[in-house]
């Protein structure tokens, strides 16, 4: 169980830093936020996941709870995480933030 | 890009499907954990203020994915005085019931000739009956907060 536990909170560690490292990289503001939108989403997901089964290892019916409740929290930020990028997107989009193109690759 | 930029412009800003069916899905969720933070004040991290805030974020988000009409339409500005109102006098009315039943200001362990409990017991459960008004009133002043500085203070449109 802990096995698990920790190789999902690492594998969670390996998306947050293949994130930033788009976030570092990328050109231009969506694929900036497309890096750090879906990385940052699947990551935390992983990690709280790893961390709820780490709190499930002693098993008892408070830990059982305590789990449940973290579970509630990967949930929310399944829901949440997608909904604030795609809220940043579109007010980028509507302002007319210019995406990235090859022309701009040989100035 | 310039057809999803005129689709975008088209139509109010915030009108969004993906925005408003989520906020409408998370909305009770975040209103169940304001209460949960409040009820939790007096065992565990959370409280009065923090709970009521989450509570009143709870509308603000409805007023910003919808418009500040839904919001009024879920919490009236009347019901939101009175509840704010009914916070303060909630918590001084517990103080000084304290203090007229033989106790000091906001001594709970007094109320235990109302309903008789151990003192301990007393001192926990006053301190929740008291944030239970701090969490009423900060919802209140953080809800009409936002909708007298989006609207102007007419109600009429916000952001």
């Amino acid at each position: 169980m802990l096995w698990i536990a920790g190789s999902l909170v690492v594998a969670g560690m390996f998306f947050f830093a293949v994130g930033v490292i788009g976030l570092l990289r990328f050109p231009d503001f969506y694929t900036r936020l497309h890096a750090a939108g879906k990385c940052d989403s699947l990551a935390a997901v992983l990690v709280i996941l790893g961390v709820a089964l780490y709190n499930l290892a002693d098993f008892s019916l408070a830990s059982l709870l305590v789990s449940l409740k973290i579970l509630a929290i990967a949930v929310f930020v399944f829901v949440a995480s997608p909904t604030a990028t795609h809220a940043i997107a579109e007010a980028a989009l509507v302002i007319g933030v210019e995406p990235w193109s090859k022309k701009d690759q040989e100035q | 890009m310039k057809l999803l930029q005129e689709r975008a412009k088209g139509r109010p800003a915030g009108d969004s499907l993906i925005i408003r069916t989520s906020v409408r899905l998370l909305v009770p969720f975040i209103q169940l954990y304001g209460l949960y933070v409040i009820v939790h004040g007096h065992y565990s991290p959370g409280g009065g203020f923090q709970g009521g805030v989450v509570l009143g974020a709870s509308f603000i988000l409805l007023a910003l994915a919808y418009d500040l009409k839904t919001s009024l339409r879920y919490m009236s500005e009347g019901a939101n005085v009175l509840l704010g109102n009914a916070g303060v006098l909630i918590f001084i009315g517990i103080a000084v019931l304290c203090a007229l039943l033989g106790g000091l200001f906001l001594d709970y362990a007094a109320l235990a000739r109302l309903i008789p409990m151990a003192a301990e017991e007393w001192r926990s459960f006053g301190i929740f009956l008291v944030e239970l008004g701090v969490g009423l009133t900060v919802m209140s002043s953080m809800v009409s907060l936002f909708w007298d500085l989006a609207s102007g203070g007419d109600m009429e449109e916000g952001l």
